[in-house]
């Protein structure tokens, strides 16, 4: 047992492991559910479960791989310079969108919250469960937030909205393709944008662009409303 | 020497975002600092996107698996969790749909009222800020430049 609490890669190798079958799994079956980050969690938690190695000897190596989170994060903006010559042609058509995007995620978690009578600390760990996990750790870390409530939460979303985005366009008759991209990166992030890119060219473009812009919104508008509950 | 060359900078920039984490009084995470200083260089062209790319790259694709250790805490922290993840699933189908609704529907009616955008023929507007451009032109402008994601 000491190898295994001792170990600087285990819970490292254990984490590229679970990831990447649940990339093979995704792959075989191609269902939106079963995400790679959903499956390679549930992976991890099952093996530790199993062999009863407590969650902070995993952590003790696989946080390692979280230190690198920051600089990628710092990355997002190579993909956002390169869809910048769309968000400069449309600006107001996309930041209006957005915003609208943000504003209702803020109001409708508010609302709900106080529906559930949740506490302030999982309100604002709720709060950017729409956007991408990189910069929604950091804010929710920010707010005082719980970091696991919030990737949680942003996991259940992003699948979520990219098994239901195309029924909502449907009923809502949602019919330009940078309208279903700017909302499937808003509401669903990265799994979002994953469906975008299998609906257009147009979608998939809009809905990365979202990723960057509305993350970036939330960074401000989460601020304003965390002390509402 | 390339990829000590990219690491420096992008590593150097993070430092410099947590610097103004520190530094600031604003609930802002240090990568999001980072994100603005980078596309400020990019913009600017003080950093090349060459000089970023390979790594940057490199970062992106294997970022996913950063946030399997933070999904996992759900192992540690199940007790303080459990009476939350019935609600916390509820508001997040819930709110996914209303942003996603609202999302959509702002842009179809400022690109025109949910039209379908089949044409395509107009020539968009370069540049402008302005919200006078029609659904076609942005079609016809967003399939020139997309699919770079």
């Amino acid at each position: 047992m000491t190898f295994v609490q001792e170990s600087m890669y285990l819970g490292f190798v254990l984490t590229l492991a679970a990831y990447l079958c649940g990339m093979a799994v995704k792959k075989k079956f191609g269902w939106a559910v079963l995400n790679p980050l959903l499956v390679g969690s549930l992976l991890v938690i099952g093996v530790l479960l199993l062999t009863g190695v407590e969650y902070q000897v995993y952590n003790q190596s696989a946080q390692y791989i979280s230190y690198l989170l920051t600089p990628a994060t710092v990355c997002l903006a190579i993909p956002l310079y390169k869809q910048l010559h769309l968000l400069r042609k449309h600006f107001a058509a996309i930041i209006a969108a957005i915003a609208a995007g943000v504003a209702a995620s803020a109001a409708s978690i508010f609302a709900m919250c106080m529906l559930f009578r949740l506490d302030h600390i999982t309100y604002v760990s709720i709060l950017p469960k729409s956007i991408t996990t990189a910069i929604g750790m950091g804010v929710s870390e920010e707010a005082g937030g719980m970091v696991t409530i919030t990737v949680v939460g942003i996991i259940i979303t992003g699948i979520f909205g990219n098994i239901i985005g195309e029924t909502v366009f449907r009923v809502l008759k949602i019919r330009h393709p940078m309208s279903k991209g700017l909302a499937l990166g808003t509401a669903a992030h990265a799994i979002g944008t994953a469906k975008a890119l299998e609906l257009g060219e147009v979608e998939g473009a809009m809905a990365s662009l979202s990723i960057a812009v509305a993350g970036l919104m939330t960074v401000i508008v989460v601020p304003l409303v965390s002390g509402l509950i | 020497m390339r990829y000590l060359k990219e690491c420096a900078i992008i590593f150097g920039i993070t430092l410099a975002g947590e610097l103004l984490n520190a530094v600031l009084p604003l609930p802002v995470p240090a990568g999001v600092y980072g994100l603005f200083l980078l596309l400020l260089c990019l913009c600017t062209g003080a950093v090349k996107l060459a000089d970023v790319e390979a790594t940057g790259n490199f970062l992106l694709d294997i970022m996913p698996v950063m946030f399997v250790p933070a999904a996992a805490g759900l192992l540690d922290k199940f007790g303080v969790m459990k009476p939350i993840l019935l609600p916390l699933f509820l508001i997040c189908l819930a709110s996914t749909l209303i942003v996603m609704g609202a999302t959509g529907k702002v842009t179809d009616w400022i690109l025109g009222a949910g039209k379908e955008p089949d044409g395509a023929e107009t020539k968009g507007t370069r540049g402008t800020r302005g919200t006078d451009q029609n659904g076609a032109a942005m079609k016809k402008a967003e399939t020139k430049g997309g699919g770079r994601s």
